[in-house]
């Protein structure tokens, strides 16, 4: 199934554009904003190829928008990082027996 | 048609995740293990059913969630969609200083994201709603597509992503009181 984002059809290449730190609102320019529009479905690995190889090729001259995905990479790793939990024994043993019982003929 | 002796061999491995799962959507742990041998036991009866070649970690997810869905999540009060908190895209990146912590050499993910302890992105992520917490455990934690998490949740893959993008938007504002202290206990240079 097709899920590419319409709006980041058309759009001029990057300006360009100069670092300055702290002013993001003001910086962002439309390539910005439609990598920002895609940036999860980018980092979901959820785009058509075309549509990756665009992102790719902006944040590789915008240092603002490669910061930001660079964070939100991590804190998507960080998440399904930190959200494991040991399995208890008693609950293997219960789960092992209720599917022993199930072939015992009552 | 799958062969219910080798239930135990191809399904077993899966609890690890299915349990960590069932601990985020229910919130505790012996409701949790009464879900996992729920979904266990369900699969089992129905293995027959579960076309070979396909995939057994979705089908068992898909178990888990209708099973949540159906017995577990009206327990308790839970915080309702309406009641989501929902803040600008890269809400957590601007309020730890973004740009400005990336111009001075440090990436605020380096400084702060690594420092959070599992209780506090468990805590984060167990304070959504159900419908955005589900969207959020089955991409970030478990790494299903789209495509897979609209056949387990059984909703259209638009609603997956607006889920999706709404849910981590208020994760994100769940984390960052406990982003903003790790921050301020963070050594004050860590790049020297």
């Amino acid at each position: 199934m097709d899920r590419e984002e319409p709006s980041s059809e058309g759009q001029p290449e990057s300006p360009g554009y100069e670092y300055e730190a702290s002013t993001y609102a003001r910086s962002v320019s439309d390539p910005c904003q439609d990598a920002i529009a895609t940036l999860y479905s980018f980092l979901d690995g959820e785009l058509t190829s075309e549509s990756r190889v665009k992102i790719q090729y902006h944040l590789e001259e915008c240092s603002p928008c490669f910061a930001a995905f660079g964070f939100e990479a991590e804190l998507k790793a960080v998440i399904a990082r930190k959200c494991r939990d040991d399995v208890p024994d008693s609950l293997r043993q219960r789960v092992a027996e209720a599917l022993r019982a199930e072939d015992v003929p009552t | 048609m799958a062969d219910k002796e080798h239930f135990a061999e191809q399904a077993m491995g899966y609890m690890s995740s299915l349990y960590s799962a069932a601990l985020r959507m229910t919130r505790n742990p012996a409701d949790a293990e009464d879900l996992v041998q729920e979904t266990y036991l369900k699969a089992y009866r129905a293995f027959g059913t579960f076309q070979e070649g396909t995939n057994l970690k979705s089908w068992l997810y898909k178990i888990l969630t209708n099973t949540f869905i159906n017995s577990y999540r009206s327990r308790r009060r839970r915080p309702t969609e309406t009641e989501l908190d929902d803040v600008e895209d890269l809400y957590l990146y601007h309020r730890l200083g973004g740009l400005e912590a990336a111009a001075a050499g440090r990436s605020a993910e380096d400084l702060v994201l690594d420092r959070l302890t599992e209780a506090e992105v468990k805590d984060a992520v167990e304070s959504l709603p159900d419908p955005f917490r589900l969207a959020v455990l089955l991409a970030d934690v478990e790494g299903f597509s789209y495509k897979e998490i609209a056949e387990i949740l059984d909703v259209p893959i638009g609603t997956v992503m607006s889920r999706l993008h709404r849910g981590r938007r208020a994760l994100q504002k769940a984390l960052q009181p406990f982003a903003e202290q790790r921050r301020l206990t963070a050594p004050a240079d860590v790049t020297s």
